[in-house]
């Protein structure tokens, strides 16, 4: 901002040599109007429909109703969170949620560092290339046609992979039609979706390590295993802690769009979670209590802020890599 | 991508076998993560009857396109197809004007209100106020049912806002700003002559990353849309594949209710790949640019 010599623009760059300290705010409005200018739409949007949402969360505290509005409507304190908390289907949505988040977790992350590993130490540099192209593919297909691919190839009568197993002489299994394989089906289809993906930021994280740490392992002889565990490990240990504090701070957020994609009433034991629940509660019901829903969804959001806060916390005293 | 890690010349034995292993082992990640899209093209051009009968492995068996013209020639495709268009172009358009506009002024560090602007930008990625907040809001503003609830709503996704301002701050000098400002040039020009033309890279990776969110976008469709009219292709897919009406589909081109259930799995897999195409199609010659995206967010997330 400060100028070094003594050429004088004096109209953009109004340095603030000359009147110093007159006023911070209008001095600075001065200087950087048009920056403020080009803020305006984006931070207009964002008052809007970030933090507009964010007043109507008060209606989880009042009883809603429509003709008198979100903020005319009456207080009624912490009624509906109570009502969700001795709930019938409270149990079950906070087990389907917390066991699929964490499934998803203990599974993708380490799925995803171990490809890169892998792909890390292949020689040939056009067999690497193709690998990586054809592993990040699977990213791209939305959710609604990876969930169609899915029922297609698990079908019990004529997917492909039931014809491979019945080729292989055991009996068809009904993938689809047994709620419990849906945790699995969820967890590792999300594998085969984002593996190839997730990895990338793991294979720079590996191709960043310095070396000449390598060679000097090389000459004392040490092993690409022996490499792999006491180089490329320890040294994309921060990259893994954030992304896993970043995992953790979601997990009250599952995939909710593909889990909404997989859901059918067969499922429906394993595969409600409190998002979907909201959804079907909400709008599948002719008279939808807003207030309730909201109060629900709100319940959801704090318990994440207060896990990724807990969890970046803790990760700073502890191995000093966190989000903030 | 730049680095030699094998010694070609004398591996030891143990690495000879990590080499085989790894080989094999990303190997197998290929098979999985191809198989499934090969043989859902293969069944796409393939006789339904081969494909209930399990003939169908790796190539098409019997081939045929009456999968594709029945599929072609139902109206809701061309619809919904038309309207993820419209939805992909416009969306991203307003997308990628808005995300440069709040990243430029953010990345100058001599922005004296910085600070507090970036902080209110990075906690909505902390904290959302869930679906039904979100939900009244767009009704409220009356935009439920209208083509602009699924262009206003995620105009800015932080995310890729972090991304642009990361790379401004690390790809504009500070020295172009301060010999343009001795020539008089406003922060507008600046931004609109020097620090674009500068900044292809970033643009692309967050215009693609735009894009393909909208192409692929359904569950603001299913929350905020009624009007068939209005929908994208992907709420016909879930509509047809997902929830079973796929006899719409074929209810005009057969007679009998066994050759339906034959033509309908042909309809599945044909209209998947009517639906990726476009994108799959185009993937290896952009697939760079996506992963830059990933490096440059990943310098600070």
């Amino acid at each position: 901002m400060s100028k070094s010599n003594g050429i004088d623009t004096e109209d953009i760059v109004a340095t603030g040599k000359s009147k110093k300290k007159r006023n911070g705010f209008l001095n600075e409005m001065h200087i950087n109007w048009q920056l403020y200018v080009m803020l305006i739409l984006p931070v207009a949007y964002l008052l809007i429909f970030a933090y507009g949402p964010m007043l109507g969360i008060q209606i989880a505290f009042k009883d809603y109703k429509m003709a008198e509005g979100i903020w005319g409507s009456k207080w009624i304190g912490f009624d509906h969170f109570i009502r969700f908390f001795k709930s019938m289907q409270f149990p079950l949505v906070m087990k389907n949620t917390l066991f699929l988040s964490l499934y998803n977790l203990l599974i993708s992350t380490p799925m995803a560092l171990f490809l890169a590993v892998c792909v890390n130490y292949l020689t040939n540099a056009k067999y690497k290339k193709t690998v990586q192209m054809i592993t990040y593919a699977p990213h791209f297909i939305s959710v609604v046609i990876m969930v169609a691919i899915m029922n297609q190839m698990l079908a019990t009568r004529t997917g492909i992979v039931n014809n491979i197993i019945e080729l292989l002489g055991f009996t068809r299994i009904e993938f689809l039609g047994k709620a419990q394989y849906f945790r699995h089906l969820y967890v590792w289809s999300g594998v085969w979706q984002e593996a190839g993906w997730n990895s990338i930021i793991y294979i720079s994280a590996l191709a960043g390590i310095d070396p000449q740490i390598h060679e000097a392992a090389i000459v004392d002889g040490a092993t690409k295993i022996r490499r792999i565990f006491s180089i490329d490990l320890p040294s994309i240990m921060p990259t893994f802690i954030i992304l896993m504090i970043m995992n953790v701070g979601r997990i009250m957020n599952v995939g909710f769009t593909k889990v909404f994609a997989m859901q059918n009433t067969l499922n429906k034991t394993y595969s409600e979670v409190i998002e979907t629940y909201v959804y079907n509660i909400t709008f599948t019901s002719g008279l939808p209590n807003y207030s309730y829903t909201t109060a629900i969804g709100l319940f959801n959001s704090v318990i994440g802020v207060i896990l990724i806060t807990v969890v970046n916390g803790l990760s700073r005293k502890l191995t000093e890599s966190s989000l903030w | 991508m730049r680095k030699k890690n094998g010694h070609p010349v004398s591996d030891s034995f143990p690495d000879k076998v990590f080499n085989v292993t790894i080989t094999i082992i990303t190997f197998i990640f290929i098979i999985l993560c191809a198989y499934p899209l090969i043989y859902v093209v293969s069944a796409s051009f393939s006789d339904p009857m081969d494909i209930f009968a399990g003939k169908v492995w790796l190539l098409p068996s019997s081939p045929t396109l009456k999968g594709y013209k029945t599929v072609l020639d139902y109206p809701d495709v061309w619809i919904g197809y038309g309207n993820s268009v419209f939805y992909t172009v416009f969306g991203t358009l307003i997308n990628v004007f808005m995300t440069v506009l709040a990243a430029y002024p953010l990345s100058r560090k001599d922005l004296k209100y910085r600070k507090p602007i970036i902080m209110l930008f990075t906690f909505t990625m902390l904290f959302n106020a869930g679906m039904i907040p979100n939900y009244l809001l767009v009704r409220d503003l009356h935009l439920l049912n209208t083509r602009w609830a699924l262009l206003i709503p995620g105009a800015i996704s932080v995310y890729n806002m972090i991304i642009v301002r990361t790379f401004f701050m690390s790809n504009i000098p500070d020295e172009l700003l301060e010999s343009a400002r001795l020539d008089g040039c406003s922060d507008f020009r600046f931004l609109l002559n020097i620090v674009l033309p500068l900044s292809g890279a970033v643009i692309a990776v967050i215009t693609l990353y735009y894009a393909v969110g909208h192409w692929n976008q359904y569950f603001n469709a299913v929350l905020y849309l009624t009007d068939k009219n209005t929908y994208p292709l992907q709420v016909f897919l879930r509509n047809i594949l997902l929830e079973n009406s796929i006899n719409d589909l074929s209810a005009g081109s057969v007679a009998n209710e066994s050759e339906r259930t034959y033509l309908n799995e042909l309809l599945k897999y044909s209209l998947i790949v009517v639906a990726s195409a476009p994108l799959l199609a185009v993937y290896p010659f952009i697939q760079k640019y996506f992963v830059k995206g990933v490096m440059i967010g990943a310098v600070k997330g």
